[in-house]
């Protein structure tokens, strides 16, 4: 075990399909000499050359369009777009093309890239470089979505979502980039979890929490807090966005009876409410509270100084937790 | 250097002929090209015969699916006559490993790809997305997101040139498209990475009701030079020009110097679709005019007079005419509808728990009518 930063571990894991694949190749904005601006792709062109580490024009339409080529020329391009509010340009591209092409060529045309996304806010950055697109993709059919909240995911997700033979959209939560955690480096990848799975990052007894990408260290926080006064809190890792792992949801919410999901992005038709219905719909007579979702307002990311207010901490969640615990200030409000 | 001359140049409806590229009139008469002419200098009587003869079964086609579509067997076409000579004329001119990215209007081009005839129906039909194997002819299902093709050409053509290979992508779009970005996006991506790629741009003069003059006030091929890319205006409609002008983008790119770009000055004689009216918009004489400019018409003349096609080979390929659009009626009428639980099918490669779940409710609910 090595301990890597999540942006390392990542980086690793380009390394690594880098060397076993040829038909591997890298795509973005500043990803070359500068190393992508998070470092992320750090080293990669000088090893493997600008002819698989591509510094791109400014366009990202551009970027996935023509990485949507070179798929269709066998190879199998990982783009980085630089932030999470740079992607629409090519939404186009990934909506119409990227998610379709296998299913308007009946599974003759196959579309394995994967599309890299810094993603989300609690980073005091400026407009554009804090968000949460997350829904858009999740409700588009044919894009698988995953988020890494660890670096030891990071590393073996990346790896999966290239071989993946289906467009992956990659979400790497930036405020977690510099925080460090174990990798087993030599892992192999027949052996790790399937990317699709969901991971129970705490056991608990009292009540549920799904959530995913940075908000599960908040949300493990809010764990240990709860701790100390009695309650028992189940953490799920989604991992995975589309597909989504209900048997592993479900099953917590049956043992629990309680839930809470949380994430960063606005509340209103977001992965939340998706996760709700669900649970809804399977698990209705184990439920024993309204499941809550603590999320970002339904509001336009906010100015830096007041993100603190809008990315859901831990008070928010233990908050939701007395509510679904039928306790304390959250009922009573 | 200085930039500050612009030029508003462009009038739409017929073109000044002095404008564009041409080594045949619309009579049919030949006359000298320095540019052009050394590019077409080895075809053969065969091979002139085989252009038109593709320009008449394109033009058939193109009436066999308006008519399947009045007969209520297609929910929709795209009329391409009139447009013949850019489309079989540019794809006469490719490679069997070159590979083309079309526009939904580009029958000829299919043609020239070597479609099979269920190939041009079902998906106007609304049986599939994309009817034919991309690899077996060579190019990408149609595409109906305007231009974004172009994107797809220039990846491929880079996918190309790091497999060291010759082979050369070509994206086909209208003059609409060159007001998309993802049309601007794929010049600069070929440009800066001298990708062996081929933009055909058929101005056909409308887009839908709009005219060339909304997308542009300055010649389309005038733009590509601003991204580096060499262009040629040629005359659509001129068959041999179309040629010509192919071989030279084609021959560049696989010398390894980059993307070129024609602007191919011709007009759509039909409606933009079958569900179009375009007695709304434009001008009977406007249509008229074009009408004595027809592609097929000029070749045949030139053929006639050099003495390579008579009435009996004009006869010959009216037949062979008929038999495709037998065989693309006989394509049509005779497909089958998949059974509907096939649409859950192909959304992803690899097992998708999702979608599996919302088969099998389907499918159940389904069978409780069966019983």
């Amino acid at each position: 075990m090595t301990a890597l930063t999540l942006g390392a571990a990542i980086n690793a894991g380009l390394s690594k399909a880098l060397e076993t694949d040829d038909r591997v190749l890298l795509m973005g904005e500043d990803i070359g000499k500068l190393g992508g601006v998070f470092r992320v792709t750090d080293g990669l062109q000088q090893r493997f050359g600008a002819q698989r580490v591509v510094d791109t024009p400014l366009a990202e339409a551009g970027i996935v369009g023509t990485a949507v080529g070179l798929a269709l020329r066998g190879y199998r391009p990982v783009v980085e777009i630089q932030f999470d509010g740079f992607v629409y340009p090519a939404f186009d591209q990934i909506v119409c093309q990227v998610a379709k092409l296998h299913y308007r060529s009946n599974g003759r045309i196959r579309m394995p890239l994967v599309i890299r996304i810094p993603w989300a806010g609690g980073v005091g950055a400026a407009e554009h470089h804090s968000e949460s697109p997350e829904a858009y993709f999740v409700h588009t059919a044919g894009l698988r979505v995953v988020a890494a909240s660890n670096p030891q995911d990071a590393f073996v997700m990346l790896r999966q979502a290239v071989a993946s033979d289906d467009p992956v959209i990659f979400f790497e939560p930036k405020r977690l980039y510099h925080s460090k955690g174990e990798v087993d480096l030599d892992a192999d990848l027949a052996d790790a979890p399937p990317m699709h799975l969901a991971r129970v990052a705490r056991e608990g007894t009292d009540a549920t929490i799904v959530t995913y990408g940075a908000q599960v260290r908040t949300a493990l926080d809010a764990a240990l807090a709860a701790e100390d006064e009695g309650i028992s809190l189940e953490v799920i890792d989604l991992r995975s966005l589309s597909p989504i792992d209900m048997n592993t949801v479900a099953a917590s919410v049956r043992k629990t009876g309680r839930v809470v999901v949380t994430h960063e992005a606005a509340r209103e038709a977001g992965v939340g409410a998706e996760l709700v219905a669900s649970i809804t719909e399977q698990c209705f007579e184990y439920l024993e509270a309204p499941p809550q979702r603590v999320t970002g307002h339904d509001i336009p990311y906010p100015p830096s100084k007041l993100e603190k207010h809008h990315v859901p901490d831990l008070d928010r969640i233990l908050f939701a937790v007395d509510r679904v615990c039928e306790r304390g200030e959250g009922v009573r409000r | 250097m200085t930039y500050t001359q612009t030029q508003d140049s462009i009038t739409g409806g017929v073109p000044d002929d002095g404008d564009v590229l041409r080594v045949l009139e619309p009579d049919g008469s030949r006359v000298p090209h320095a540019t052009l002419d050394p590019w077409i200098a080895d075809l053969s009587p065969h091979e002139l015969r085989a252009l038109h003869r593709d320009m008449v079964l394109t033009r058939r086609l193109d009436a066999e699916g308006v008519a399947l579509q009045r007969q209520g067997q297609l929910a929709l076409w795209a009329p391409c006559r009139g447009q013949e000579a850019v489309q079989v004329g540019t794809a006469h001119a490719l490679a069997p490993g070159d590979f083309v990215f079309p526009s939904y209007r580009e029958h000829g081009v299919l043609l020239g790809r070597g479609a099979q005839p269920a190939d041009y129906v079902l998906a106007w039909r609304g049986e599939e997305h994309s009817a034919y194997d991309h690899r077996t002819i060579n190019a990408a299902p149609p595409q109906i997101i305007i231009g974004a093709q172009s994107l797809h050409a220039t990846g491929w053509a880079m996918g190309a040139q790091r497999d060291g290979s010759t082979d050369v992508a070509v994206a086909y779009y209208g003059d609409g498209a060159t007001s998309q970005g993802d049309v601007n996006e794929a010049m600069v991506f070929a440009s800066s990475f001298r990708a062996p790629v081929v933009f055909v741009c058929s101005n056909n003069q409308w887009a839908i009701s709009e005219p060339v003059t909304v997308q542009a006030k300055f010649p389309i091929a005038g733009r590509a030079p601003g991204f580096g890319i060499p262009s040629l205006r040629i005359d659509g409609n001129d068959a041999l020009a179309c040629v010509a002008a192919m071989r030279w983008a084609l021959d560049r790119a696989r010398r390894g110097e980059g993307p070129s770009f024609l602007e191919a000055v011709t007009y759509r004689m039909g409606p933009h679709t079958t569900s179009d009216d375009p007695t709304r918009y434009r001008d009977a004489a406007e249509v008229d005019a074009w009408a004595e400019r027809d592609p097929i018409a000029r070749l045949e003349a030139y053929l006639r007079a050099e003495g390579m096609l008579d009435d009996s080979g004009m006869a010959e390929v009216a037949r062979a005419a008929d038999a495709l659009a037998a065989e693309v009626r006989a394509a049509c009428i005779g497909a089958t509808t998949r059974a509907p639980e096939t649409m859950f099918d192909h959304v992803y490669a690899e097992p998708h728990a999702g979608v599996e779940r919302q088969r099998a409710e389907y499918v159940d609910y389904l069978a409780g009518f069966e019983k």
